[in-house]
């Protein structure tokens, strides 16, 4: 029995399967751009306001634009009740998300300004990191702001022994599971968020990375899909 | 080789590849990445001759040289007055530029603008994000007195003034309104019939919610003479 479920996994997926995604732009009437971005049960909203004045005044940089982001759990989206509020994991995720989308965004002609990122997590079933940043890069597009490229993202890791892609809350709750969130900007294929929770070979972390480029270009054409599915009917004009 | 991969009035997404080869020249909304050129903003693709132009959609007002906004005075200093265009920072409409008469330093500049006020004004001098500089001098510039404002996606705003105005002046003609459609988003419209106003305001909101859909200025044009057939019954 046990060795029988060493080769599958919870949800039935092939090793280099995503889950199910779903992609929604302009969902936030009051935000300049927002997104949803649905992967299995991992939900993540984002919302950008900006360019916008920033305070406090001694972090303008009159040279080029900055950005912000807050990360955020709702209290209801994991079993057990999170406690409302920044924590020290949010704080993380935050510098970390802000990291990932730096490289992609360009804010030179928004001298002084801030570019502010919010993203709620209102379900979370693993990889919340993940959908978070792809919501919002999702969500700049949609605001306007100028971009290298849109950043996808998606957890790998090693469970039971294997590469695998996307993994949820199960897997990555398992002994010995290595976890490692990838944002991958897809046209050059340039990572801009690597994280590694675990032990796992040289050998081992390279086939990762690759499986996880595969499936950033999986989630880009969603971005895309998602993003030109709000403006179709301009073409139609 | 160069070879084009959109066409006009597609919508590009960043990063999306527009066209390979050095044939081709990127210009706003764009960039070039070694013989390629990608876009660089959420856009439709317009294209004229070499030139690939990605023209934005969506997102917030950026001031531009030369752009007639509507602002609303929220400071005065010693030499000037500080005005809210909508943007991250305030803008700047300095004594010389306020008028056309001669305004003396020790003058009360409250006697021209004030507190609250709403003005159109142009924009003539951008520095960074901080430094904007407006002028009054120009045709149809001017404090707004009376009248409403109504706020609209600045990316709308071409739709409404139409093609060298014809949208806008049609609206003028059909409510008898005055009107003036700031770049940032902003329009203010005044009339002596409150209905006619109301139409006015409802044309506008129309428009921003039909910009992209085809036929839109012989929609618009039914929908007005729909609108001032029913009222004249009433």
């Amino acid at each position: 029995m046990a060795q029988a479920k060493k080769t599958e996994r919870p949800d039935g997926r092939k090793l280099n399967e995503t889950r199910e995604m779903e992609a929604k732009v302009g969902i936030i009437k009051r935000a300049d751009g927002s997104a949803m971005f649905r992967m299995g049960k991992t939900i993540a909203y984002a919302a950008v306001y900006g360019p916008r004045e920033l305070f406090p005044g001694f972090m303008q940089n009159p040279e080029k634009g900055i950005l912000r982001c807050n990360y955020d759990m709702m209290s209801f989206s994991v079993t057990e009740r999170k406690r409302p509020g920044p924590s020290r994991r949010g704080v993380e995720i935050s510098l970390v998300t802000k990291n990932a989308l730096g490289p992609a965004v360009n804010l030179d002609q928004f001298a002084n300004t801030v570019v502010d990122i919010f993203i709620i997590i209102t379900q979370a079933d693993a990889g919340t990191r993940c959908a978070g940043i792809t919501a919002a890069s999702m969500a700049l597009a949609d605001a306007g702001i100028p971009m290298k490229d849109l950043v996808s993202a998606v957890s790998v890791g090693k469970v039971n022994g294997r590469i695998a892609l996307d993994l949820v809350k199960e897997e990555e709750d398992l002994d010995g599971t290595t976890d490692i969130p990838c944002a991958i900007m897809s046209r050059n294929n340039e990572i801009t968020l690597l994280q590694l929770d675990g032990d796992i070979s040289e050998a081992e972390l390279i086939e990762a990375v690759e499986l996880a480029k595969e499936g950033c270009h999986k989630i880009y054409e969603i971005q895309k899909e998602a993003l030109k599915e709000k403006y179709k009917e301009i073409k139609n004009e | 080789m160069s070879n084009l991969m959109v066409e006009e009035k597609d919508v590009v997404v960043p990063g999306e590849i527009l066209a390979q080869g050095m044939d081709f020249v990127p210009a706003q909304g764009c960039l070039r990445e070694n013989d390629k050129i990608i876009a660089s903003q959420l856009g439709l693709v317009n294209l004229s001759g070499r030139l690939i132009k990605v023209i934005q959609l969506s997102g917030r007002y950026i001031p531009k040289k030369g752009d007639v906004v509507i602002g609303k005075v929220v400071d005065i200093g010693f030499s000037g007055w500080r005005v809210d265009i909508s943007w991250a920072f305030e803008a700047n409409l300095s004594m010389k530029e306020a008028s056309s008469d001669f305004i003396d330093k020790k003058t009360d500049l409250t006697q021209y603008y004030t507190y609250g006020d709403i003005i159109a004004a142009q924009i003539t001098y951008i520095f960074g994000s901080k430094i904007i500089d407006l002028t009054m001098k120009g045709p149809g510039l001017r404090k707004l007195k009376g009248g409403r404002i109504i706020r609209i996606t600045p990316s709308k705003v071409p739709r409404v003034i139409g093609k060298q105005g014809s949208m806008i002046s049609m609206i003028k003609e059909k409510t008898g309104c005055r009107i003036i459609v700031g770049q940032n988003g902003l329009v203010w419209i005044q009339g002596d019939d409150s209905e006619k106003m109301l139409l006015a305001v409802d044309t506008i909101y129309k428009i921003e919610e039909e910009a992209h859909l085809s036929g839109l200025t012989d929609r618009i044009k039914s929908f007005l003479e729909d609108r001032n057939g029913s009222s004249k019954k009433n």
